[in-house]
Parts: structure tokens; C-alpha cells; sequence
């Protein structure tokens, strides 16, 4: 800056002049703008910005300047060093993030390896099926009833009006317990639960009993002695077939859809009378939608309420039983009741723990 | 049972009969089961009766081979060739000549086999499609048809088969009689009853009986018919409907005897009288009796078995199979006709006893009309006076007095109240008639109006209301029934226990464990390989009477040779790393075996009576349990890997427990089949309820296991229902963390260290975590070094660290007095 309209003669300082600060700066851009990296910004910097910088020994002859002039000059300073820090700080930015994303870049890895480190778990789709149902039912106000596997003849059979030598004894293949004269035996149906429950809750029931079920039937593709069944048993004052098939309408529809229903063909059980088949809806049937035998159901037999203390002329209502595996082969297709029961984790472990 | 349409039919009045599936469509509807509907044939072409002329046996071959000539028609003989035996020259047979089509699209032609030229097929049953009876050519009775006579109409091929199999307490429904009726009620078509058979007055006896045994016999008639001619045939139309029934054609007596008990339903039995002697007695059978049955088998006898006896002792195991010794032959005339009421619980014990199952037995153990046997003794003499001009002895045997169904009374409204259906006016009653009951309605004193029926005779099922409803209800059909859900009242949900048990199921296979479910059924020498000594409770095991493999007879009381067998089941088809787990019941028998009471059931039992119940069972725990083996985190490109070992079962029950809601804790054991260095016992408090580690070496060597197999099992039954609602109070101020390593003796528990710093480190501490084992030169032989982390905090304030510095000086001077802790210099 020259000083031809100062009133004074001040004595001139080739360093603060207008012209070296603007080289300065330029300087320092040119500089900056030729930094490849961080590593080479940091480098120039000193020589910009550093305390041997021409800005800062600029600042340093200030001092010398009159008081008039001095004022002047260190805005003059000020507005230089200003303007090289900015332009530091732009590059170091662009700089910066250039770096970043360099980093990001070189650290990426092929997130298509396999991630099997840990081998995967399941339950048994039996399991997760008996769970199901019995949310199904609890969300209806039901309970979860249970009875030992082992049961006495008494609860098997005779309380569920079997008689003695009934030919429906010895329709379900029986394992007796030894010695031959225990009366005991593995329970055939789970409908030994039925009389447990009547015997040990306050009425009305509502409840259903998944469990393991025992027949003397060879295992093949679509037998096994040793299945599941849930059975079901509703006990209240003006219970109706009607109610019964509502229950198993709204069981058809969480198993098998929406456009499930049921049908229910005359049959015999000695614990219902009257009783009934249940053949269901299947909508995903193979070969089209049909119906599929599903289960025995009817409404409870006053011989059974009157050997479990209800009294028949007050309560009334129904019960129902169906096979778990017969569910799990129709529902999800599978040809051999045999991969249910041997255990092969190839099997199971497609399911998951929620199939 | 098996019944050919046209045989049902004849009894009802259509004005047009429907099409078999129509039938078997009304049959599904009311109850009767059809499992199978079989059109006869298919047959087209020329079928035609022959009469076999002349006979040449070829016996150049392997096998004999007939060179027939077959009359077929007027002035047609054709030669044939046929490889049956059972028929002579003259008999009346079946021929498909060429151009006609049998089943199976078997087309017939005019060929050379055998070295001749064949004109034709002589048929067998089966091959005609009528029946299954393959046992030879089908030979028709002489006179039955004249040569060229068009067959299909006499096989009566324009027929169907329909196999039913109606519930066990319908016994009526074995039966034509019964069969028809049912459609009959179901469609609403008139039936004209078979069964409706006049009985002439008798005169004085057929043949003396006494009934020594009553509740074992109810009613026992008889009926002679002499002069029998024992070369009469059956007539075609009967053979062919035994046929279609799935009976074979014996005699013209035994066939009678078959087909009116498949007609009528109740089994009958002819003796050959002239083989009997002296009066018949019906009694049990004696402690050492013998009988040789029809079958030729010697049957020792049961003194529970019902028998018929004569002076030379057992002749008949009674409702279930006659004897040998008075058998109708081929030159029996006179003929004793036996049909009787036989106790059906005697029956069907007999029929296992024996393993001998019959139709008649099948017929007797469901009840048998108790007013039928007269009726079906009158219909098979006369058969036999029909077929063999056989003279009906005028003398009945009658003796016994049958049962009658007794009448059931009801609301009329009941059925309606049972479905949740309005039923029109009437319906009850008329259905109630229609199935055969006398129906009288009156109306009682509170003005309710009372339905009451008295079932006919061959209703024996129907003893209560809730049977007549059924029947009301099954014939209205339940199509009609609407579907209303039921208003619940609410539920509690599961119980604490089954959430419980849920997420243990669920924890176990989150953590990479397969659940499988293998049979409880166990081979006790199992626990010979475990090693389990002579006295050990697992060997204590409640046995099966009729195991489905002999050796597999009694039930688990560890779910781990089970489990152990499908972990080995696995490994023989190829995988490596397993992680099986199953939750089962196990079945514990008790010390003192409680008899089981005798209880009826007209009443609900006592509350004594029902503990003894209850406690005549064995306990039945549900356990949990496990095995591992191969890599517990498989090797990949990340790394190696690593190995199942003894932790991971120990860690595995423990999450088990903490899953339940419950702290185990770990006590060095010593538990066959467990490596006796390497078991846990788990314990809640210092309660035992499981055990976890490695398996002993010598179990996997004996039962083919890889080396290092793992393996858990705990009783979730033991473990506490713990009420566990912690409330923690989350501080904000700054932890200290100290770090403090120990050296212990070698035979000094982790647990025990770990549990007195634990409990001396005062409230400040809130946590501790073993970070290193170390074991070498630097701390010694016979000593371990345990480097603890221990984080203190205070909830109130920043915490200095000479706070926390005191506070674990005070825990290792604990350790130190305890448990011999140094600190590790």
C-alpha cells in the first residue's frame, strides 16, 4: 500500500506492503491447492502459517510503523493471514474427507462370506405345532392341562366309558405295563386329561392338553406308537354341538387359513355321545383343496361327568382330539411319518425355532 | 363288511336306485363308515356259459395244463387251454371268448400257447372282477346256465361292492338287515325288513339243551333239519353274494348258515346230529379241557371260555368257533341249526385268548339281536329245505331268556338343546320311530313334555338319552348344525411353569441345539455300557408287557440312551458337529408300589380313593437333557474353530437354569456314565437336579461315540418356580476397576474363590469376572494363579479409589483365610 495520501512520511516496510501480502497469499493457495494428502498439507503448512511465515514476520514490523500507520497495516496483515488460514482449513476439509473415504474404501470386505459360525439350533416342529395350538386356545380363554404318560387303566379307559371288555378297548393298541396284571398302561389318547381335569378344576373348564400318545402300531410312513395328540374339553352350562363346531371352525381357520372350515361326520367314541369325525377344509391340499380327516370330537358323555362327580342334568359340553404328526404331514406335505420320529437334524433343523 | 348293492337294495322300495356313491355319500352322512365303493368288472364282449366236454391233461409241461373243449353255444365247442384243476368234464363254467375285455384292460384273443391254439379264457372269479377268490376257475352250479348264455347277467356283473365298517357299538349294522335299514332312514325310502320271517308254533324240542352258564348265554335255539341231501349245491345267487362278501363257498349247510347271518346278523352254527350225543350243555369251560376246532387246531381251554358240551365233552368254543368232532361234512344229512345270545365281553376275551377272530365272534362281541335267533333259524332251515329238500323237524329249542332294551325317557327338546338347533315339530318322535323304537310322548308334572322310546331289539347301544339324541341328531344330519363359537370365560394363560418350560425349550435351540424325540423306550443293557452299578436308581426302571421290539421293554429314566442313540443315528449318516437335545418325560418308579384301587364309575371316587390312584403311578419328571459332539463353533475362514468339551454342557444346563429363572450351581461329581473327572453336579441351594460334562471314555468307546462327546441332563421338575422380580438400582457415577490375581491351590474350586470374593468385596463391588487361569513355573507346583476383574461403584457418589482398594483388600484377606488365596506377587 503506498502512502502517497498519508499525511505523514512514514517510513515504508517492504513487508507490509499490499503487494507482498497478496504474493504471500498466493503463495500459500498455490501451496495448499498442491498438498496430494493430509500428510503434504501438514508439511506446507509451517512455511504458510508457521511462526516464520512472510504473513506472521509481516505482523512482527508493525511495531515499527507510526501509530497512524499502524492501524492500517495490521488490517492489512490480519486479512492476509485470515485469507491463508481459510484456505488451509478448505483443503484440509477436501483433503479430509478425500482421505475418509479412501479409509472406507480400503477397509471393505466381501460380505458375501459365510457367516455359519455358529451352528443353527431348532425345535422339533411337533414342538412348535403344540405350542401353536395351545396359543390358539389360550386366546380363547382355555387353559393348558397335563396328565402323566403313564397312566392307570381307570383314566385311560374306564372313566372315559370304556367298558371292560369293550371292543373299542382293544380298537387302540394298548402297551401294558408289567407286570400283566399293573392296570396301568401307556396312555393311548390324550383323553385320560379329560377326567384328570373334571377330577382336580372347579367348572366350567375350558382346556386343552397337547402331549405324547402311545398305539402298538408298527412304525412306518404313516404310522408310529409313539405320536402326539391334542385333545380339547370345554365344560359349561349350555354347551352345544353348535359351540363345538364353532371351536373347531376357528381351530381350522388358525391352522390352515382363513378359508378352513370343518365337517363333522356321525362316528363312535366311548366318551361322546353324541360323537363325530372331523374332517377339515384344507385349502393347500395336494391335488387341490379338500377335505382331510383331521380328528374325533362329540360332546362329552354323561357316563364320564357322572364318574367325574359333574352333574350331567347341570353341565354339559365337548371334546376333541386330534393327531399332531396327521396335522404336521398333511399341513406341511411330509410323505414319511419315520423323519418325525428318528431324529435326523437335516429334518428338523430347516424349522428353525418358530416353523 | 363288504355288501353288494344290489343285495341292499332289494330290501328297500326306490322308485329308482341310486347310483353307489349316492349310497355310500348317505351311508358317511348318519355314520357308517365306507372305505371302499368297487364296481364289478369292467367286462365287455363276449362272456358266455360253457360246459367243459372234454378234458386233455398236456403234461409235457412244468405245471399241469388242461387242453379243454368248452361248449359255448348251440353246435360251438372251442378249444381251450387252461392251467386250473378244480373241474371236470360236464361242469358249467365261464368263458370270455375272443374279443372280450376283462379287468386290467386284459383283452382276450384267439392265441397259441402252450402249443396249441386257445379259443377263449375259462375265468376265475377274480378274473371277472367279482371277488378275490383266485383259488381256481369258477364252476357254476349244474343247471345254473345253458351253454352260449350270455354271463354278464348271470354274474351279475352291473354291481358295486361297498366295504363298510360301522362303528363297534352298531352292531345291528353288521348286517344286510341293519345296513338297509340305516339307508332307509336315511333317505327316506321304505324297507321291507328280512327279518320279518313268520315263526310257526313248534312242537315240543329240536334237540335237548341246558344253559348251566346264564350271564355267559342268554337265549340258546335250536332246530333240526334231517334228510339233508349232502350233494345238493349252493345255489349261484347265494355263492355269488358270499363271494362279493368276501366268503368263500364251502357246503350248501355252511353257506346257509354264512349267508343268513350276513343277511341277518346273527351268526349261526350247524352241527352234524348224528355226531352228537346226548343233551347239549352251555357251560365254561373245565381246568384242562381240550378242543380241536374246525381249523384243526387243539385249543387248551380257558375256564373262562364259553363252551357247548356233549356227553363226549367240549364240542363248540361257543360265538366263536365250532368243533371238529360234529363238523357238517360231505355226508352229513342231519343237521342240528344252533343260534344263540353269547356274552360279549366272554366273547371277545375268548377271541384274544385264542387269537382267533371270526365273523361271528366280530358279530356276538357287539350284541346280537336278542329276538333274531328263532327268526334266523327259520330262514336258514328253510334254505336248506329249499336247496336240499332237507324236512324241518317241527320241535324248536328255545331256552334262556334274552335281555330286552328297556325304555329311555327324555325331553323332546333334548335333541334340540344338544345341537343348538331348533328341530321342526315332530322330529323327534318320527325320528325315533323310524330307527325302530315304540315312541309314546307324554308329559310330565312340571309340564315339561317327555319323549319315551323302547328301543327295538337289536338297539342294545341305546341306554341313555344321550343316545337317542345322537340318533336324532346323525339322521337330521350334522351338516345342519350351526357353528357359534362358545363365550369363554377368561383364562389365566399358562401357568408360571409352562412359561417356564417354554423358554428352556426355546433357549436350547436358540443356542444351536436340535431337538429330537426319541421313543422312551429303552434296552436296559444300555446302562450295562454306561457302567451304572448293580444297585444304581437308574437301573430301576418299570418294564412293558408287550414291547414292539423285545429287547427295547422297559421305559427311560434318562432321556440319554435315547438321545445318545439318535446322536449315534446321525453320525452314521455323516454328521459331524451334533447338538441334540430332548424334553421328555422320564418314568421313576416309587419305592413302595401303591396297588391301584378298584374303582367303579357311577360315581366321582373319594378323595382318598383318588390319592391311592394318583399314587399307584409311577413319578413321570420332565427332564431336559442334552449332548454335543464335533465343533460347538465351526472352523471357516475366520478360523479354526472350536471343539464341543465338558463347558459347553456344563454352560448349557446352567443356561437351562437361568432360562427357568434359577442360579445352579456347580459341584465337582463323580456320576457314571460321566468322565469321573470331569462331571458337574448342578444344584439349586444344595439340592441336586443334574448333571453336565464330559462323557466317561470308556461309555463313548462301548457305545461308538466320537472321543470327548458331551452331554447334560437335569429334572426340570426339581427346579424351583423362583418368584424372581429383581429391582436394580442403575448408578450413573463412575466405576473403579481393579484387577487382583490370586494363586490357589490346584484342588481349590473356582466356585469357592469366586463365591468369597464375591461375598467379602463388601456392597461396593458390582462385578466380578475370572479373566485367567494359570498354572506353571511361576506360581508353583501344585498351585494355579486366578486373575480377577472387579468393578466398584457406588450409588450415591463417585467412588475414590481407595474405597475401592479397601474394599478388595478385605475380599482377598477373605480368600486368603478361606480358601488359602495369596496374591499372586
Amino acid at each position: 500500500m503506498s502512502g502517497a495520501n498519508d499525511p505523514y512520511d512514514p517510513k515504508q516496510v517492504a513487508a507490509l506492503s499490499a503487494e507482498n501480502l497478496d504474493a504471500a497469499v498466493q503463495k500459500a493457495r498455490e501451496a495448499f491447492a498442491g498438498a496430494a494428502d493430509l500428510e503434504a498439507l501438514a508439511a506446507v503448512k509451517p512455511g504458510h502459517l508457521g511462526d516464520r511465515s512472510p504473513v506472521l514476520l509481516a505482523r512482527r514490523e508493525i511495531g515499527a510503523l507510526p501509530p497512524k500507520a499502524k492501524a492500517e497495516a495490521g488490517k492489512r496483515v490480519n486479512v492476509a493471514q485470515s485469507a491463508i488460514r481459510t484456505a488451509f482449513d478448505e483443503r484440509f476439509a477436501v483433503l479430509q474427507v478425500e482421505r475418509d473415504e479412501r479409509v472406507l474404501r480400503e477397509e471393505s470386505v466381501d460380505v458375501t462370506l459365510p457367516w455359519d459360525r455358529f451352528p443353527r439350533g431348532a425345535r422339533h416342529p411337533i414342538t412348535t405345532l403344540a405350542e401353536r395350538i395351545g396359543d390358539v386356545f389360550v386366546a380363547m380363554g382355555y387353559e393348558i392341562a397335563e396328565g402323566p404318560e403313564l397312566e392307570t387303566e381307570w383314566f385311560n379307559f374306564d372313566a372315559l366309558n370304556f367298558g371292560k371288555d369293550h371292543p373299542a378297548r382293544s380298537m387302540q393298541d394298548t402297551f401294558y405295563i408289567a407286570p400283566g396284571d399293573s392296570q396301568l398302561v401307556l396312555r393311548t389318547h390324550t383323553s385320560p386329561v379329560q377326567a384328570r381335569t373334571l377330577l382336580e378344576r372347579e367348572l366350567p373348564v375350558y382346556v386343552v392338553c397337547p402331549g405324547r400318545t402311545f398305539r402298538t402300531d408298527e412304525l412306518d410312513a404313516t404310522h408310529t406308537p409313539v405320536f402326539h395328540q391334542v385333545e380339547g374339553l370345554a365344560i359349561d352350562k349350555g354347551l352345544t354341538m353348535g359351540h363345538l363346531k364353532g371351536t373347531l371352525d376357528a381351530f381350522a381357520r388358525s391352522m390352515f387359513g382363513e378359508d378352513s372350515k370343518t365337517r363333522l361326520r356321525p362316528s363312535f367314541f366311548p366318551f361322546t355321545e353324541p360323537s363325530a369325525e372331523v374332517d377339515v377344509w384344507f385349502p393347500e391340499k395336494k391335488g387341490g383343496a379338500g377335505w382331510v380327516e383331521w380328528g374325533g370330537c362329540g360332546m362329552v358323555n354323561p357316563n364320564v361327568l357322572r364318574a367325574t362327580g359333574v352333574d350331567p342334568e347341570v353341565y354339559s359340553g365337548f371334546a376333541f382330539g386330534m393327531g399332531l404328526e396327521r396335522t404336521l404331514q398333511f399341513r406341511n406335505g411330509l410323505p414319511d411319518m419315520r423323519d418325525m420320529v428318528e431324529g435326523d437334524v437335516r429334518f428338523t433343523q430347516p424349522f428353525g425355532t418358530e416353523a | 363288511m363288504r355288501v353288494p348293492v344290489s343285495w341292499l337294495v332289494e330290501h328297500l322300495g326306490f322308485d329308482e336306485v341310486p347310483t353307489p356313491e349316492e349310497l355310500a355319500e348317505a351311508f358317511t352322512r348318519i355314520g357308517i363308515e365306507v372305505e371302499e365303493v368297487t364296481p364289478l368288472g369292467p367286462v365287455t364282449g363276449p362272456i358266455v356259459a360253457g360246459r367243459v366236454v372234454e378234458i386233455e391233461e398236456l403234461t409235457e409241461f412244468k405245471k399241469p395244463i388242461r387242453y379243454c373243449k368248452v361248449e359255448v353255444g348251440p353246435e360251438q365247442v372251442n378249444q381251450i387251454i387252461c392251467g386250473a384243476t378244480n373241474f371236470v368234464e360236464g361242469d358249467s363254467v365261464v368263458v370270455a371268448l375272443p374279443g372280450a375285455v376283462l379287468p386290467g384292460d386284459f383283452v382276450i384273443a384267439e392265441r397259441k400257447t402252450y402249443g396249441r391254439v386257445s379259443q377263449g379264457m375259462i375265468c376265475a372269479a377274480d378274473e371277472l372282477g367279482i371277488g378275490d377268490d383266485h383259488s381256481g376257475i369258477l364252476v357254476l352250479p349244474t343247471g345254473t346256465a345253458q351253454p352260449g348264455d350270455d354271463a354278464m347277467e348271470l354274474l351279475g356283473l352291473n354291481d358295486s361292492v361297498l366295504e363298510l365298517a360301522p362303528t363297534p357299538d352298531r352292531g345291528y349294522a353288521f348286517s344286510v338287515r341293519g345296513l338297509a335299514r340305516e339307508i332307509a332312514c336315511a333317505l327316506d325310502v321304505p324297507f321291507g325288513d328280512p327279518g320279518g320271517v313268520e315263526i310257526p308254533e313248534p312242537e315240543g324240542e329240536a334237540w335237548p339243551v341246558h344253559i348251566e352258564d346264564r350271564p355267559g348265554c342268554s337265549r340258546f335255539v335250536a332246530r333240526r333239519v334231517t334228510g339233508v341231501d349232502p350233494t345238493a349245491p349252493t345255489p349261484w345267487w347265494m355263492r355269488r353274494r358270499l363271494m362279493l362278501a368276501g366268503m368263500r363257498s364251502i357246503s350248501l349247510p355252511v353257506d346257509v348258515t354264512n349267508y343268513v347271518m350276513l343277511e341277518l346278523g346273527q351268526p349261526l352254527h350247524a352241527f352234524d346230529a348224528s355226531a352228537l350225543s346226548g343233551a347239549l350243555t352251555v357251560r365254561r369251560a373245565l381246568v384242562g379241557e381240550k378242543l380241536t376246532t374246525l381249523d384243526d387246531q387243539v385249543r387248551a381251554l380257558d375256564v373262562d371260555d364259553i363252551v357247548i358240551a356233549d356227553d363226549s365233552g367240549v364240542i363248540s368254543l361257543a360265538g366263536v368257533m365250532g368243533g371238529a368232532s360234529t363238523e357238517v361234512g360231505d355226508a352229513s344229512s342231519d343237521i342240528l341249526l344252533e343260534a344263540a345270545n353269547w356274552d360279549p365281553a366272554s366273547i371277545a376275551r375268548t377271541v384274544r385268548r385264542h387269537k382267533l377272530p371270526s365273523e361271528a365272534a366280530k358279530r356276538f362281541e357287539r350284541t346280537v339281536d336278542p329276538a333274531l335267533a328263532p327268526v334266523a333259524l327259520e330262514r336258514a332251515a328253510k334254505l336248506l329245505n329249499h336247496y336240499a329238500e332237507g324236512q324241518i323237524k317241527p320241535g324248536r329249542t328255545d331256552v334262556g331268556v334274552p335281555a330286552l332294551p328297556v325304555a329311555v325317557s327324555m325331553p323332546i327338546d333334548l335333541p334340540d338343546r344338544v345341537a343348538g338347533v331348533r328341530y321342526a315339530r315332530g322330529v323327534t318322535a318320527r325320528r325315533l320311530g323310524q330307527i325302530g323304537c315304540q315312541v309314546s310322548v307324554t308329559t310330565s308334572e312340571e309340564g315339561q313334555t317327555i319323549v319315551t322310546a323302547v328301543p327295538p331289539t337289536w338297539r342294545a347301544d341305546l341306554v341313555q338319552p344321550a343316545d337317542l339324541v345322537e340318533e336324532v341328531l346323525r339322521l337330521e344330519g350334522y351338516d345342519t348344525i350351526p357353528s357359534v363359537l362358545p363365550p369363554a370365560p377368561a383364562g389365566r394363560g399358562l401357568t408360571e411353569q409352562q412359561r417356564r418350560r417354554r423358554t428352556v425349550w426355546r433357549t436350547l435351540a436358540e443356542d444351536g441345539f436340535v431337538e429330537v424325540k426319541p421313543f422312551p423306550f429303552i434296552d436296559p443293557s444300555v446302562f450295562d455300557a454306561f457302567g451304572l452299578a448293580e444297585g444304581d436308581v437308574r437301573r430301576n426302571t418299570v418294564g412293558v408287557l408287550n414291547p414292539l421290539e423285545a429287547d427295547k421293554n422297559v421305559l427311560a429314566t434318562t432321556l440319554l440312551p435315547g438321545l445318545l442313540e439318535t446322536l449315534q443315528r446321525n453320525l452314521a449318516r455323516g454328521a459331524k458337529d451334533v447338538s441334540l437335545y430332548n424334553v421328555a418325560q422320564v418314568t421313576l418308579p416309587r419305592a413302595q408300589q401303591v396297588p391301584v384301587p378298584a374303582l367303579g364309575v357311577d360315581r366321582r371316587p373319594t378323595e382318598a380313593e383318588l390319592a391311592s390312584l394318583l399314587a399307584s403311578l409311577p413319578h413321570q419328571p420332565l427332564h431336559v437333557a442334552g449332548v454335543l459332539t464335533g465343533h460347538r463353533e465351526l472352523a471357516g475362514w475366520w478360523g479354526k474353530g472350536r471343539i464341543a468339551d465338558w463347558s459347553d454342557a456344563v454352560e448349557a444346563a446352567r443356561r437351562v437354569g437361568a432360562a427357568y429363572g434359577v442360579t445352579l450351581r456347580v459341584v465337582a461329581s463323580d456320576l457314571l456314565p460321566w468322565h469321573p473327572g470331569r462331571c458337574a453336579e448342578l444344584r439349586v441351594g444344595d439340592w441336586p437336579v443334574g448333571h453336565a460334562g464330559e462323557l466317561h471314555p470308556k461309555v463313548v468307546e462301548k457305545l461308538g461315540l466320537p472321543k470327548r462327546t458331551v452331554a447334560f441332563e437335569l429334572d426340570l421338575d426339581a427346579l424351583p418356580l423362583d418368584d424372581h422380580r429383581p429391582a436394580p438400582i442403575v448408578s450413573a457415577y463412575p466405576p473403579v476397576l481393579l484387577d487382583v490375581a490370586l494363586v490357589v491351590d490346584d484342588s481349590v474350586a473356582v466356585q469357592s474363590v469366586s463365591e468369597v470374593l464375591r461375598a467379602s468385596a463388601g456392597d461396593l463391588l458390582e462385578d466380578i469376572r475370572l479373566f485367567d487361569v494359570y498354572t506353571g513355573e511361576q506360581v508353583g507346583e501344585g498351585k494355579k494363579s486366578l486373575a480377577y476383574s472387579l468393578r466398584f461403584r457406588a450409588p450415591d457418589r463417585t467412588l475414590t479409589v481407595e474405597e475401592a482398594t479397601t474394599a478388595r483388600d478385605a475380599a482377598v484377606a477373605a480368600a486368603g483365610e478361606r480358601v488359602g488365596a495369596a496374591l499372586r506377587a
